[in-house]
């Protein structure tokens, strides 16, 4: 299917003069090799990034940059190309216009494209209609950032090639959020698979007080500040798997959620792990945010699991639908509203 | 044989343990089982994660569910011939040169032994690889001869070059990437942990037993030729 608008396969190049810490090409993720010491990586906040990617016609998995609160400026060089601006509540400025974080827009030669942390969140996907020309590794342009393996850090000065690019002129406009996931609600996590070494106070203490993240907050994992989570005694468990998600916490009892680089493996005893379903969320949380956990047992978390995942496809193909030209817009909802008739307000 | 402890992660994961404690009969039993399920995956299996004495069974929960991934595993039990196979024997390429070995003196001096006799025991450990960790490639070797066996520096050491051949305690692993450590360096691989090639992208599968064989200065130096590791 062409997509209304230009179809120019054309290359477009975008100059970086500035990238903040922790900016990083990201693809879906690199899955299946953590056997061998490589974590998935991917996108912090998977659903904004694949969301960010459908809106443009692009594969969810496809490779976007993902950017952190350090901020962004980029230029276009050449081409014209459709972008978009996907996740946490940032602020972007393309020439003289300011969009919101979720956004689809055109860029041309000469337009500079800033992005700067705004009102929350920590992680936002600029996505680029076309092909993103950065290196893989093991079929994945994901970046490990321990490593720098997969497409690698975005930095200052950089040239970005982006090929087989798209004008989507039919997808213009706001990027429509999954309301859901804004809601200010506890992250749900099931205990274990090491809470039998926590003293009952320790888990009380989990489940029932408010903690905070601090600044020691990178792709890795997130370290917590709040009551200490004692551990029954300063045991060395032998070295074992650690999933993203998984809450270890070291000898002086601070807890750290595993995130997108997370080791493989580590000797420390996860007391809890979070679902799947709320790690997005949780990694769009700031540092000093504070943060609440609710137990689920764990078939109630793979009831959420599978519920979630139906939201999230439905949502995806929703947001994949072009919704046509400015002017078609106007003309659909003139008709949608005809149509709805009488007793609509 | 005792039956293992299962423990559910979440809704992404079944942990499977054999014990608590890392000694050879532990490890065994996970391996068998690793290998077992990869001659037999699970419907929705994701992927299997070994460690030492246990290992995750990590799984779609769109497709199974921890008490599906159970069975199988006990299937899996069942059925495993007491036998490990498929395991090669891999050749790890070292120099044991001092300028490369920045701590073997050290070593030395504290397994009170000569350098030179602290490389001829090093080459003379029975090694395998019992989990990676860490870092991609950071392959977890058993098998370290006991006068060898050294706690960790209280420090870590800044910039260790990719391609150090480190020791602690019992363990020993080939660095895949420049990074601080602990561990104490006794030499330097040439041989690439990650290959670079995408059929068999990692030098080592778990279980692999591993023998390091000794290369002069010179060789390392021409082996080496400004390639980089991995």
């Amino acid at each position: 299917m062409k997509a209304v608008g230009g179809n120019r396969m054309a290359d477009a190049v975008f100059k970086v003069h500035f990238a903040g810490p922790l900016i990083s090409f990201q693809d879906g993720g690199r899955f299946g090799h953590m056997r061998f010491g490589v974590p998935a990586s991917g996108p912090m906040d998977r659903l904004s990034h694949a969301a960010g990617n459908v809106v443009l016609g692009n594969e969810a998995a496809a490779t976007s940059i993902e950017i952190s609160m350090g901020g962004i400026v980029l230029e276009c060089v050449s081409g014209t190309v459709s972008l978009s601006l996907n996740g946490g509540g940032f602020d972007v400025r393309v020439g003289d216009q300011t969009y919101t974080s979720r956004s689809v827009f055109n860029v041309s030669p000469g337009d500079k494209v800033t992005v700067r942390a705004g009102g929350w969140g920590s992680w936002c996907y600029l996505g680029f209609a076309g092909h993103v020309d950065v290196p893989s590794w093991l079929s994945s342009t994901a970046t490990h950032t321990m490593s720098g393996f997969g497409g690698g850090m975005v930095q200052s000065g950089q040239t970005i090639t982006i090929k087989e690019t798209r004008v989507e002129e039919s997808r213009i406009g706001e990027i429509a959020s999954l309301t859901e996931d804004l809601a200010e609600k506890p992250i749900r996590l099931c205990l274990g698979p090491q809470d039998q070494h926590f003293h009952a106070s320790a888990i009380a203490a989990l489940l029932g007080e408010t903690f905070q993240l601090t600044d020691a907050y990178d792709r890795m994992g997130a370290r917590l500040s709040g009551s200490a989570l004692e551990l029954k005694d300063a045991l060395s468990i032998p070295s074992e798997p650690i999933l993203r998600g998984s809450i270890q916490v070291a000898g002086d009892g601070v807890p750290t959620v595993l995130l997108a680089d997370h080791q493989t493996t580590g000797g420390y005893p996860k007391i809890a792990t979070v679902v799947s379903a709320d790690l997005d969320r949780l990694a769009q949380k700031r540092a000093r945010d504070s943060i609440s956990f609710e137990q689920v047992s764990a078939q109630e978390a793979v009831v959420i699991a599978r519920s979630k995942a139906l939201q999230m496809k439905t949502y995806l193909q929703e947001m994949a639908v072009p919704r046509g030209t400015l002017l078609e817009r106007l003309m659909r909802e003139n008709l949608i509203s005809g149509a709805v008739g009488p007793g609509a307000d | 044989m005792t039956q293992p402890r299962f423990v559910p992660v979440a809704d992404q994961a079944l942990l499977v343990e054999f014990g608590q404690t890392v000694d050879d009969e532990t490890n065994l039993s996970v391996q068998m089982l690793d290998q077992a399920l990869a001659r037999t995956p699970p419907e929705g299996l994701i992927e299997v994660v070994p460690a030492f004495v246990n290992l995750v069974v990590v799984f779609d929960p769109t497709l199974t569910d921890h008490g599906a991934i159970q069975q199988e595993v006990l299937a899996c039990l069942d059925e495993r011939s007491e036998q490990i196979g498929n395991n090669t024997v891999r050749d790890v390429e070292v120099c044991y040169d001092a300028e490369l070995a920045p701590d073997l003196e050290d070593i030395a001096r504290q397994a009170g032994m000569s350098s030179e006799a602290v490389i001829n025991a090093h080459l003379a450990g029975d090694f395998h690889v019992v989990m990676y960790g860490f870092a991609p490639g950071y392959a977890y070797m058993a098998g370290v001869p006991e006068a060898l066996h050294l706690p960790r520096k209280t420090a870590a050491v800044r910039d260790v070059p990719e391609g150090s051949l480190l020791i602690a305690g019992p363990q020993c692993l080939v660095s895949t990437i420049c990074m601080p450590t602990g561990w104490w360096r006794i030499g330097r691989a040439t041989t690439p942990i990650l290959t670079g090639d995408s059929q068999k992208p990692f030098l080592f599968d778990v279980g692999d037993p591993v023998r390091f064989k000794r290369i002069s200065r010179s060789e390392f130096d021409e082996s080496r030729g400004g390639k980089p590791h991995g």
